[in-house]
């Protein structure tokens, strides 16, 4: 079985129907109130949509933490800066559409430049969001966040590690930018799956040791996935493999700081690299890995994502496959990208 | 009401002239910056600095100390000043505005110099910070309190009155504003570029109490920041009047010296009627 033990998945991976379903965003309401649980000066902030960011269970819990800012998405970034001036750890919730979509200059100057520890969840990211359509579906925040000096950028891959990136936000002596999704999602990941911000995990990898001096590659292809979106990167591998393709999945959360290692080492193995993220492909994870590449180990890249439109309405596996990023579209490019080797 | 001494009023009147001549010095040796915005501000600043902050020049991070937000971060070469002045840093440093490697950025920055409580200059998202810090410092039930300094300017901006509706929406009394109402913006007169008036009214409705103030008149600076303490049902807003450029009767009121800086002979003119009182005393400087 080529997926990596070490890092417990559930053991079903491979079997989609089977596979519990909850959205990321879920993950993050359940971290949020773990981490208010265990630090007092988390805060929470909320732009009028309190319950499908899933902050309800933190207003609950702690009302006197809790503070409602009304549809100001700008305001609410400024207000949180002061809050973690004073030495607060807020967490501001919206649409990633909305904040950072909205708020950008207040993030960058009064969260990032000023360098205090604001904690940035975008939710509803993605063309997943669905029927609302594409004023509501955030293709372009990773872009937004990922070159302001400060800021870290996570998407987490499934509900359980939403929780976890949450709860590991707060030990970040910093600004974060947390992205999650509407829609509901496989979780393959446990509880007992590590992660650690900065630290990409190999999930997948159907490559043998080459043999010394052979000047052969374990791999015939790596694929960097982040978001829900790695769960089909895993399927299409698995679907490869069958093929007789040697395929490595890499689970690469932490957008910034990347893990450049194991990024290097992936192109290293494989002599090819297919990024899949539920982004625009330009500006977001895949740039990210292509620049890390360009400097480093240069090989040739396909890029899964959101191609320089904006969404649509439709359901969510609908609009996964009108944009290609279905589980047939990394295929594709998998082998797209091995005419290229 | 509380009362100023004579005394004290002279102080703060040949402090106010002394940060005035530091800003004229500082903006010709930097060669860019905002003039008129700075010398219209001085005597609002000298009456904080010098009488009605609870602060230690010593201790910037004295926890209890009272915090100055300073919104419209353009102006800063008037804060620089009146903190050199007070004992903050050495009043040589504030030949470094605006220079490589300078603590005195062209826009404050807080990470590198202690007192400046905010990064700022983007205009509209300082009143949001102080409701921010006011609200967290409530939670804690601390004492101190906050202060916002804004431009008029900057009541353009959506994001000002997001943060008026959210410090009246929760009745933060601990935060006292006060706008720099001095007409002025970078492309003409404010009621021309966009007009805010009824200014007094628009706080009011948004739940804020609001005073006006001449902001040339220490004791009715000091006087309106009493009368703002013993507000506790609401946060207040001080509509200070100033005048642009105020102290140099050729920068007095003329938007064109909102963003620059004076050469070599008019700062030696505008140093020479500064030091002499506007030709009313001789300057041992002639």
């Amino acid at each position: 079985m080529p997926i990596n033990s070490k890092v417990k998945l559930v053991e079903n991976v491979l079997e989609k129907a089977k596979l519990e379903q909850a959205p990321t965003r879920k993950g993050y309401g359940e971290g949020l109130l773990a981490a208010g649980e265990a630090n007092e000066k988390v805060v929470a902030l909320c732009a009028d949509l309190t319950e499908s960011t899933q902050m309800h269970l933190f207003a609950k819990k702690f009302p006197g933490r809790f503070i409602e800012m009304g549809v100001a998405e700008q305001n609410m970034a400024t207000v949180a800066a002061g809050l973690a001036n004073y030495g607060k750890i807020p967490f501001i919730s919206s649409y990633a559409m909305f904040s950072p979509g909205r708020n950008w200059e207040q993030i960058r100057t009064t969260i990032c430049y000023n360098e205090v520890p604001v904690k940035i969840a975008g939710s509803h990211a993605g063309v997943s969001v669905g029927p609302d359509g594409a004023t509501h579906q955030a293709v372009e925040d990773i872009a937004l966040m990922r070159p302001i000096p400060n800021m870290a950028v996570i998407n987490p891959c499934d509900a359980n590690e939403a929780k976890k990136a949450t709860i590991a936000a707060v030990g970040i002596n910093g600004p974060v930018y947390l992205r999650f999704a509407r829609e509901k999602t496989p979780v393959f990941t446990t509880p007992e799956t590590n992660f650690e911000i900065g630290k990409a995990e190999i999930f997948f990898d159907s490559g043998g040791s080459p043999s010394q001096g052979s000047g052969r590659l374990s791999l015939d292809v790596a694929i960097i996935a982040c978001g829900p979106l790695v769960h089909n990167a895993i399927l299409a591998a698995a679907d490869l493999e069958k093929e007789g393709l040697k395929i490595r999945v890499v689970n690469n959360h932490t957008i910034k700081p990347m893990d450049e290692k194991t990024i290097i080492e992936a192109a290293k193995d494989a002599g090819a690299v297919v990024t899949v993220e539920e982004h625009q492909v330009h500006g977001g994870m895949g740039s990210a890995v292509a620049e890390v590449l360009a400097k480093n180990f240069p090989v040739p890249m396909e890029f899964v994502g959101v191609q320089n439109r904006f969404g649509e309405s439709g359901t969510p596996e609908e609009l996964i496959e009108r944009f290609g990023m279905g589980v047939s579209h990394i295929k594709d490019a998998v082998k797209r990208v091995l005419t290229r080797k | 009401m509380p009362h100023l001494h004579e005394e004290k009023i002279k102080f703060l009147e040949e402090k106010a002239n002394q940060i005035r001549q530091s800003i004229i010095e500082m903006l010709v040796e930097a060669g860019s910056g905002h003039t008129a915005g700075p010398l219209g501000m001085a005597d609002v600043f000298t009456a904080f600095y010098f009488h009605i902050l609870n602060h230690d020049p010593k201790n910037p991070f004295w926890e209890e100390r009272d915090r100055l937000i300073l919104s419209n971060g353009h102006i800063c070469p008037v804060r620089y000043a009146a903190m050199a002045h007070a004992g903050y840093f050495p009043l040589e440093e504030l030949k470094t505005l605006r220079k490589f490697g300078t603590r005195l950025q062209g826009h404050p920055e807080r990470e590198r110099l202690p007192g400046v409580e905010t990064t700022s200059g983007p205009l509209g998202s300082g009143l949001g910070q102080a409701a921010g810090y006011a609200y967290a410092a409530r939670m804690d039930k601390k004492s101190f309190r906050v202060y916002c300094f804004m431009s008029d300017g900057e009541q353009d901006a959506g994001n000002t009155w997001e943060a008026a509706m959210f410090a009246g929406k929760y009745k933060l009394n601990n935060l006292i504003a006060l706008i720099d109402r001095n007409n002025i913006q970078i492309d003409g007169m404010t009621e021309d570029i966009m007009p805010l008036e009824p200014l007094r009214d628009k706080y009011e409705s948004f739940g804020w109490h609001v005073l006006e103030i001449n902001g040339h008149d220490f004791e009715e600076i000091v006087n309106a920041v009493e009368e703002a303490k013993a507000i506790y049902e609401k946060p207040t807003v001080i509509i200070s009047h100033n005048i642009p450029g105020k102290g140099i009767k050729e920068i007095e009121f003329d938007y064109k010296w909102h963003g620059i800086a004076p050469n070599k002979e008019q700062a030696a003119k505008f140093l020479a009627e500064l030091r002499t009182l506007g030709g009313k005393i001789k300057s041992e400087h002639q």
